[in-house]
């Protein structure tokens, strides 16, 4: 194949009008010429954006399986990974009974606990991120106080939380709405800080009133800060929940690894950690281009 | 009784930062009548912009009073629209969204939305941008976004129309453009107006009187110059007017021998 191409391409550069044989190739193109530019576009995109992580995933698989194939060895390759454990893979949402459910079926459950603490601490998060960033004197009361509480990790409140509420679904939850707000405080905070004059004196000169204030400068003017704190918040809530439930227990994606871990299934466990990282990727990804579609046109 | 429209009175105005205090204003007194263009002129850093951000509320007197009407202002309000420097439309907003948020916060209890929806239109005709009406401000020419400012102003239907520089970052034809617009309409609605300029041939071709500061720090008023050409003014014809060459020349002769300007020791 290549030695053909070799040999058509010196006839090519000298135009083809004095190359008759080559010519018959030449005048075949300008018919189909305009699907050609498409899948053309379609062939570069394949080619520069989804053929590379292919073949990183194909090198690193080949790796992994040579390194843990032998018989000794502590970790299952991906063959055994695709022999014991291909209806997880095959099937995300088969139910056989109460706890022997798809990986899928999991992956929602964790992810209703996710939705429910995250969304409390978006809204919770850029109310007081509001507040803050309006006034210098409360930022300076609470800032250093937040800074601390934003570094303890998220499992660390769980026994408090466990002891609050006497019940591990709302736990979960609560450890999710701790660890996702102090990013949305702060950014919200920053972005309400950033909000341009001229927009303040304008709303000053209609005499908008503080809600109006808020939907109608506050909330577009501070939307990019405000995503990007979203972001690392449901980056934040996503490792938090898989902590959590390995502890609290229940049907989540985080539980399931804590069960497969007792009873010895490796395999089982390297499939919910894809399961688990495509969810995030999902989410940070939903997150970026919700922020992206709603902050559009807020900067000139 | 006071029978001024808008009395400014033995205004002071310093600002301080920790235990340092600066004077910016000293003493002005002027009143205007209604109906007027006056334009304020002084060089940079004279607190020119800080006199009108007092009428306009934006800042607080020190001491003195600013009254509109017999009223005393120290808020910030629609009677005194603002046309601000660097147009200050929200970018987000459309050019008529921009215009709708003042009419609606203004109008919305005593218009019907069809009423607003006209008057929105009237003043983005006023300046000639009903064609870009849906544009975003980042999608129109500096020269058009300040035209949706003024729309946005007048469109508050305002006792005093407040102008802080408005064509300080335009090029000159646009500059051109803008004055002739802002003439015509001053002429069609007999509206009071303020405007901030460092511009001379600016502030004699539209004023009726022109306000000139002396230097800061604690600025005061040098002098006020009547401008008497009769309007319509044409810029062209203007140029060799004995009366605009006279006042033109008033003005420089302010600027550039009596109070030239220094640079602040800082």
């Amino acid at each position: 194949m290549t030695v053909t191409a070799l040999k058509s391409a010196p006839s090519v550069p000298p135009h083809s009008a004095s190359a008759p044989k080559a010519g018959a190739t030449v005048l075949a193109l300008p018919v189909a010429a305009r699907r050609p530019q498409r899948l053309a576009g379609v062939g570069r995109f394949l080619a520069e954006s989804v053929a590379p992580p292919l073949v990183v995933l194909t090198v690193l698989l080949l790796i992994w399986q040579m390194a843990f194939s032998g018989a000794g060895s502590g970790l299952p390759a991906p063959t055994d990974v695709w022999e014991q454990s291909r209806e997880l893979i095959t099937n995300p949402f088969f139910v056989y009974g109460t706890q022997d459910i798809g990986l899928g079926w999991r992956v929602l459950t964790s992810l209703e606990r996710v939705a429910y603490g995250f969304g409390l601490a978006a809204v919770v998060g850029v109310l007081i991120g509001a507040v803050l960033g309006q006034s210098a004197l409360m930022m300076r009361g609470f800032d250093p106080i937040f800074q601390v509480l934003r570094t303890v990790p998220p499992l660390a409140w769980l026994p408090i939380s466990l002891a609050a509420f006497m019940d591990s679904g709302p736990s979960a939850i609560f450890v999710i709405f701790i660890t996702a707000i102090w990013p949305i405080i702060i950014n919200t905070a920053a972005g309400v800080r950033a909000i341009p004059q001229d927009y303040r004196n304008v709303a000053a000169v209609l005499r908008l009133n503080q809600i109006e204030f808020f939907w109608k400068i506050m909330v577009p003017s501070a939307a990019p800060y405000i995503f990007s704190g979203l972001r690392i918040g449901v980056g934040l809530s996503w490792l938090a929940i898989v902590a959590a439930e390995m502890l609290t227990g229940g049907v989540g994606i985080g539980f399931f690894i804590w069960d497969a871990w007792n009873s010895s299934r490796l395999t089982d466990i390297i499939v919910a950690l894809v399961y688990i990282g495509l969810t995030g990727f999902v989410l940070d990804r939903l997150v970026g281009w919700i922020g992206r579609v709603v902050s559009r046109g807020t900067t000139e | 009784m006071d029978q001024s429209y808008l009395k400014i009175d033995r205004v002071f105005k310093s600002f301080s930062k920790g235990l340092k205090t600066t004077e910016v204003l000293a003493d002005i007194r002027l009143t205007i009548d209604k109906g007027e263009f006056v334009s304020i002129i002084g060089h940079s850093g004279c607190g020119k912009s800080t006199l009108l951000n007092l009428i306009a509320g934006l800042t607080e007197v020190t001491t003195g009073a600013i009254k509109l009407e017999g009223r005393e202002v120290n808020a910030p309000g629609p009677d005194r629209a603002v046309v601000f420097q660097n147009h200050s439309l929200l970018p987000w907003l459309s050019v008529y969204d921009n215009v709708k948020l003042a009419v609606t916060k203004v109008f919305g209890s005593t218009r019907s939305r069809a009423e607003r929806h006209d008057w929105i239109m009237q003043n983005l005709d006023l300046v000639q941008m009903t064609h870009a009406a849906d544009k975003r401000p980042g999608e129109i020419s500096g020269g058009m976004r300040q035209r949706v400012g003024i729309a946005r102003a007048l469109a508050m239907e305002p006792k005093i129309l407040l102008l802080d520089e408005p064509f300080g970052a335009l090029d000159a034809l646009t500059r051109a453009h803008l004055q002739d617009a802002v003439m015509d309409i001053h002429a069609r609605l007999k509206n009071t107006m303020i405007m901030i300029t460092h511009d001379v041939d600016e502030a004699v071709l539209l004023a009726d009187r022109i306000v000139m500061m002396t230097n800061g720090p604690a600025a005061q008023i040098g002098e006020v110059l009547p401008v008497t050409i009769p309007r319509p003014r044409d810029r062209i014809a203007l140029a060799s007017h004995p009366d605009y060459v006279r006042a033109r020349e008033a003005v420089l002769r302010f600027l550039y021998e009596r109070h030239r300007f220094v640079e602040a020791a800082e």
